[in-house]
């Protein structure tokens, strides 16, 4: 514990691990989102398509600038929601197929351009492979400082539209007749997941950021049955995760905090898991004793009951 | 020497995947081959802890174990009531992230970093060599990898009509008293076979295009079963030969290339497939309405 306060007096250390909070809370709120709309893999693989466009924008400009990556991500984001879209509309490939060729092809040319930048002389590259699992660590005051102000972006859009959301998460169909553009809004929910994906690329990775999205979401599921409710604790999970992941990442020498993160998320769920309050392993299992109990008990009733009247029969 | 060892590898790679990848893609199931790639990683780091030898045995049986594991808790949680693709994204992470952080902390005794993980070695196959009695029998990989071929095409060819019946109509299986879990359960053990075998070629994300790719590629050129699963090879060993060749003038990780080459087939495939093509599709629909208008004029 002394540790975690050692951590905290370094004023860098400060800012990396409230950041880190901030971006566990955004992508749990939209993770959230997704979660109900079907689509945790979609945010997986809008991860991993962000790579190249990252890789792109860095060729391009040479500069590692969070705000250069954003475009990119966002432009790489938007052509592989496209490509999904149009694979399963216009072939008779299924959406988890589309959703494995745009992710595996996506991540296999970012790849490409990792080394070929690794190999070319793009003088400042350094770092660059640590957007794969993340280093909290190594990030300096401005990227801290992008990174809240992105998340904060992404919870007050989503406390904006939250009726919105809302309604294209449950019920896209009624959203249409009151006269929503769901496909604006759509839209508009896949590009606050590639923001949540670059604003967490340097402190979680674009490999793990995906559990960040969808483990949250899900254990808060266990705790609840309303949407609004839900968000608030995937977000609460969400910044537990983050912190955790940050402390323990950076007292350990070596450790990316991406998988650190994700574990502490897992560590969340398996709690969610057994202890929620309806849908609990534990709760479930007190549920089926109790109502084996009761049916035993009335059979047991019933059993006397009828014993009694025999025994009476045959007396009389 | 080196060109032909990684050509051979990386055909072998295809050959696995694109056997299983095809049962995989007809079941919708294509991202649990995603998440089975993922996840056999902290088998394969534990199994090298344990054993500290890259015993390719001992590797195996980790990572079958894992790879089972991870169909299990999958299914367990969308029993549970968890969408079944957030209880993928939900397993595989975890699984995944385990692996990384024992690669991170053991990093010295595994001789595996997270660059491995991520690319693979397949540049550096001809350098682990096998050798019995002091003759050199050839690179591991490739012996490992044509092992898991043979068991792949043995355990497939047997059961092939099960499999078939399985992947089609799971329900007709079960009701003429076929064991659908039992084959489940069977399939997903020879993804992890392809995967973990693959693993330390091409690296844990890019088994995952092996596995979809080149299945898809075929899905959209034929209607056969025995022909989509020879397409399947035939596009994973094309876009090896391909990848590689682009990976020699880009100077770039051959890994990346081929899973690229494969991507850039299935475009190919998705545009110019004379049955499910996109362009041939077009050209019918014009075709049948030029048709059906010209009878309707004669008709007036």
């Amino acid at each position: 514990m002394s540790n975690f306060f050692t951590m905290l007096a370094d004023p860098n250390m400060r800012w990396i691990f409230f950041g880190c909070m901030l971006l566990g809370l955004s992508s749990g709120v939209i993770g959230s989102f997704t979660y109900l709309r079907k689509q945790s893999l979609v945010g997986d693989t809008l991860a991993h398509a962000a790579l190249p466009g990252i890789c792109i924008a860095f060729m391009l400009t040479g500069v590692k600038s969070i705000g250069i990556f954003l475009i990119g991500a966002t432009l790489a984001g938007i052509v592989a929601t496209f490509g999904i879209g149009y694979i399963t509309r216009h072939s008779r490939l299924k959406q988890d197929a589309a959703l494995g060729i745009v992710l595996s092809s996506f991540f296999g040319l970012g790849i490409v351009l990792l080394t070929f930048i690794q190999h070319g002389d793009y003088g400042n590259q350094a770092g660059l492979d640590k957007f794969l699992f993340g280093q909290a660590a190594a990030m300096v005051g401005s990227d801290v400082m992008t990174m809240s102000v992105m998340s904060a972006f992404l919870v007050t859009i989503c406390a904006l539209l939250f009726k919105q959301f809302k309604l294209i998460s449950f019920d896209p169909g009624f959203a249409k007749g009151l006269g929503y553009n769901v496909g604006l809004l759509e839209q508009l929910l896949m590009l606050l997941v590639v923001v949540a994906v670059v604003a967490g690329v340097q402190a979680v990775g674009v490999v793990l950021i995906a559990a960040l999205l969808i483990t949250p979401a899900v254990s808060a599921r266990y705790w609840t049955n309303r949407l609004g409710t839900m968000i608030i604790l995937s977000g609460a999970f969400g910044a537990l995760s983050g912190a955790l992941g940050t402390w323990i990442s950076s007292s350990v020498s070596n450790l990316p905090t991406g998988p650190v993160t994700v574990l502490a998320a897992t560590a969340v769920f398996v709690l969610s898991v057994l202890l929620g309050p309806e849908r609990g392993l534990l709760a479930k299992r007190i549920l089926q004793a109790r109502v084996k109990r009761s049916f035993l008990k009335e059979n047991e009733v019933l059993h006397t009951a009828s014993g009694e009247r025999m025994k009476g029969e045959t007396a009389g | 020497m080196s060109d032909f060892w990684i050509l051979l590898t990386g055909s072998l790679v295809a050959a696995c995947c694109g056997i299983v990848g095809v049962f995989l893609v007809l079941r919708k199931i294509a991202m649990i081959g995603d998440a089975i790639s993922h996840s056999v990683m902290p088998g394969i780091v534990i199994a090298f802890l344990i054993s500290g030898t890259r015993d390719s045995l001992v590797m195996m049986f980790a990572a079958l174990l894992f790879g089972l594991l991870t169909t299990f808790l999958i299914g367990l949680f969308q029993r549970s009531g968890i969408q079944s693709d957030a209880s993928i994204g939900v397993v595989f992470t975890a699984l995944f992230a385990i692996g990384v952080i024992l690669v991170s902390l053991f990093a010295r005794q595994v001789h595996l970093d997270q660059d491995a993980i991520l690319y693979g070695e397949i540049a550096f196959v001809h350098w682990n060599l096998w050798e019995v009695g002091g003759v050199s029998m050839g690179p591991k990989a490739v012996w490992l990898l044509g092992v898991t071929l043979i068991v792949i095409a043995a355990v497939i060819g047997l059961f092939y009509k099960q499999f078939k019946l399985c992947a089609f109509d799971p329900a007709l299986a079960a009701a003429i008293g076929i064991p659908v879990a039992l084959f489940h359960y069977m399939l997903m053990g020879l993804v992890s076979m392809a995967t973990v075998s693959s693993f330390e070629s091409v690296g844990a994300i890019l088994v995952v295009g092996m596995l979809i790719i080149p299945a898809s590629t075929a899905y959209l050129l034929t209607d056969r079963l025995g022909m989509m699963i020879s397409l399947s090879i035939a596009v994973g060993v094309a876009s090896t030969f391909a990848g590689y060749g682009a990976s020699i003038i880009l100077d770039a990780s051959i890994a990346g290339c081929i899973v690229c080459a494969a991507g850039l087939l299935f475009v190919a495939a998705f545009l110019l497939s004379p049955s499910h093509g996109l362009i041939s599709r077009r050209l019918r629909q014009r075709k049948l309405a030029a048709e059906t208008t010209a009878n309707g004029a004669r008709a007036v």
